[in-house]
């Protein structure tokens, strides 16, 4: 279990968030006053999806 | 001739909401007969030849590059209209927070820069999104995935991975989340307060938070799991989860769970959870019977029973009047959902009427739309037959045009129910788009409209002004989704 403090918690502490996609996503948490960053994101392995999957499971 | 013209954007990405936008401006442009901008995966690629849109260019197109398709009544029109829509292709878009110059590319190398982040919310394609949710979660972060499409095998492989690294995987197809008071993709700004929700339902978190706001109760949390999350395959993880957080939660004091019916299996799981906890729950697996729950849970029929139960019971009704005169005879319900638990919870009050009831996404007792015979017919229009290749219905509303144009000249139908489901992410006037495809529409003996509004006065489409306009439209506007179906069996005589 983890406390409510706790960052792990999710609930309890302050979000923080790394927007990987629709820009109006991003766009709507910072009306909120969240911190958020929004990635610059591109399909990944020249829009390959198997070779993407391979990549994250490797950790990269 | 008509001719068909593809221009390939090699290694250029634009989200999904943005092309969507791009795709309109270029159809309604001089001369086009049918457009569309898509990343250039193999789906998408078969959806634009089955549309008769791809070219050669087009089928060479890998899926890192976007693919600009349009059809016009000759070569000049479509290069004309190609030629057009180019620069606004290539502009940016307003990006994130506004003084932040810098964008990262990667989720490694935004954890890095930003140390505090702890959650992060994945909207890319389908196909990606499974990579980029292990990225994140390796690097202990939470995740919320928009993102639909992804295999059972991957949500099995995330969640296991989250339950490892201790942290939340909320989706795959999670749609609605409210963490610390901020909505997250589809929700609203509902007032906070004391009561948890974990639901594995979009539209069903919806639903009951916007109740529970609008008639003076509060969220502390709404946790979305993704609408899979209690089949036997993913075994409940992330419901299990979340129920932990909640517990672990001093400001939550009472738990909603929203689900379809659990898996045979997941049920016990969740049932054992239940009673080790301290705190009272509400369980609305909507269409379920015959629930064993234990002693500090009670069962919710509908979403609107959630809501009230989560409340200490207090009763929340507004009846609108019922006019049976106009029916002409007419006897059967048509609704039009852009709500997959809203269509389950009219169906699930059809059914405890004792009638007939046809859907696409069928509840227990519910027939498949294919057989229907003469049953009531909900329609779920956030399903794949209606969104393949297009955005949800809650932002791109014109999917209910068809549906809409068959039910008001159905000479057996009497009552058309909709929802609008109003909030973050959602379309900016979803009322004012329906009544302006009605105008064009309708004629003198039409069946009775019966609408709900889900969401708030502190949305960004404000509640009580889309009330207003759907009620200038003709549209009768009932306080839940529930009420509208009573409504619906009032006005055709039926007891509920």
């Amino acid at each position: 279990m983890t406390s409510d403090t706790d960052q792990s918690s999710l609930l309890g502490g302050k979000l923080s968030v790394i927007n990987v996609g629709l820009d109006k996503f991003a766009t709507e948490l910072a009306d909120h006053d969240v911190p958020v960053v929004h990635l610059d994101w591109k399909p990944p392995a020249g829009g390959d999806p198997e070779l993407a999957a391979l990549l994250s499971k490797m950790g990269t | 001739m008509e001719h068909t013209l593809n221009k390939v954007f090699q290694g250029f990405y634009k989200d999904s909401v943005a092309l969507m936008r791009l795709s309109r401006d270029l159809a309604e442009m001089a001369g086009v007969n049918e457009a569309a901008l898509m990343m250039g995966s193999p789906s998408n690629k078969q959806i634009l030849k089955d549309a008769g849109l791809l070219a050669d260019d087009g089928a060479a197109a890998e899926g890192g590059d976007l693919i600009l398709a349009v059809r016009a009544i000759d070569a000049s029109a479509a290069q004309n209209a190609a030629n057009a829509i180019e620069p606004q292709i290539k502009s940016q878009t307003r990006t994130t927070t506004g003084d932040t110059v810098w964008q990262p590319q990667t989720i490694r190398a935004a954890a890095k820069a930003n140390p505090d982040a702890n959650l992060a919310l994945i909207s890319v394609p389908g196909e990606f999104a499974a990579a980029e949710a292990r990225k994140a979660i390796s690097r202990g972060l939470h995740v919320m995935m928009f993102s639909d499409n992804v295999s059972i095998e991957d949500e099995i492989s995330l969640k296991t991975q989250a339950l490892e690294q201790n942290v939340l995987m909320m989706g795959p197809d999670c749609g609605t989340a409210i963490l610390e008071g901020v909505p997250l993709a589809f929700a609203n700004n509902v007032t906070r307060g004391d009561v948890g929700i974990v639901g594995a339902s979009g539209t069903g978190i919806q639903e009951v938070t916007s109740l529970i706001s609008n008639n003076g109760g509060g969220i502390s949390h709404a946790i979305g799991v993704g609408g899979r999350d209690l089949k036997d395959e993913i075994g409940g993880i992330s419901t299990l989860m979340g129920i932990d957080r909640l517990d672990d939660d001093a400001e939550t004091k009472h738990i909603v769970l929203i689900s379809k019916p659990p898996g045979k299996d997941v049920l016990p799981r969740v049932m054992k959870r239940i009673k080790q906890s301290p705190k009272p729950f509400t369980v609305c697996f909507i269409g379920a019977t015959d629930l064993n729950l234990p002693a500090n849970a009670t069962a919710a029929r509908t979403l609107k029973d959630a809501a009230q139960t989560a409340l200490g019971g207090k009763e929340f009704e507004e009846k609108i009047s019922s006019n049976t005169s106009s029916l002409g005879g007419r006897t059967k319900i048509r609704g039009l959902y852009s709500g997959g638990t809203l269509a389950a919870e009219t169906q699930v009050i059809l059914l405890d009427a004792g009638l007939e009831v046809a859907s696409n996404a069928a509840v227990p007792g519910a027939k498949n739309l294919t057989d229907d015979g003469d049953a009531h017919q909900i329609i779920d229009l956030g399903d794949d037959q209606f969104t393949q290749g297009r955005p949800h219905p809650m932002i791109d509303p014109e999917i209910r045009k068809e549906p809409l144009a068959d039910a008001l000249a159905d000479n057996n139908v009497g009552v058309i129910l909709i929802d609008i489901v109003i909030g973050y992410g959602a379309h900016p006037d979803l009322a004012g788009q329906l009544a302006d495809m009605l105008s064009g529409m309708q004629g003198e003996n039409d069946p009775i409209i019966i609408a709900s509004v889900t969401g708030t006065e502190q949305d960004p489409q404000v509640r009580s002004s889309q009330i207003s306009a759907l009620q200038a439209a003709g549209i009768h506007v009932a306080g839940s989704n529930a009420d509208a179906a009573i409504a619906a069996l009032d006005m055709l005589g039926i007891n509920s």
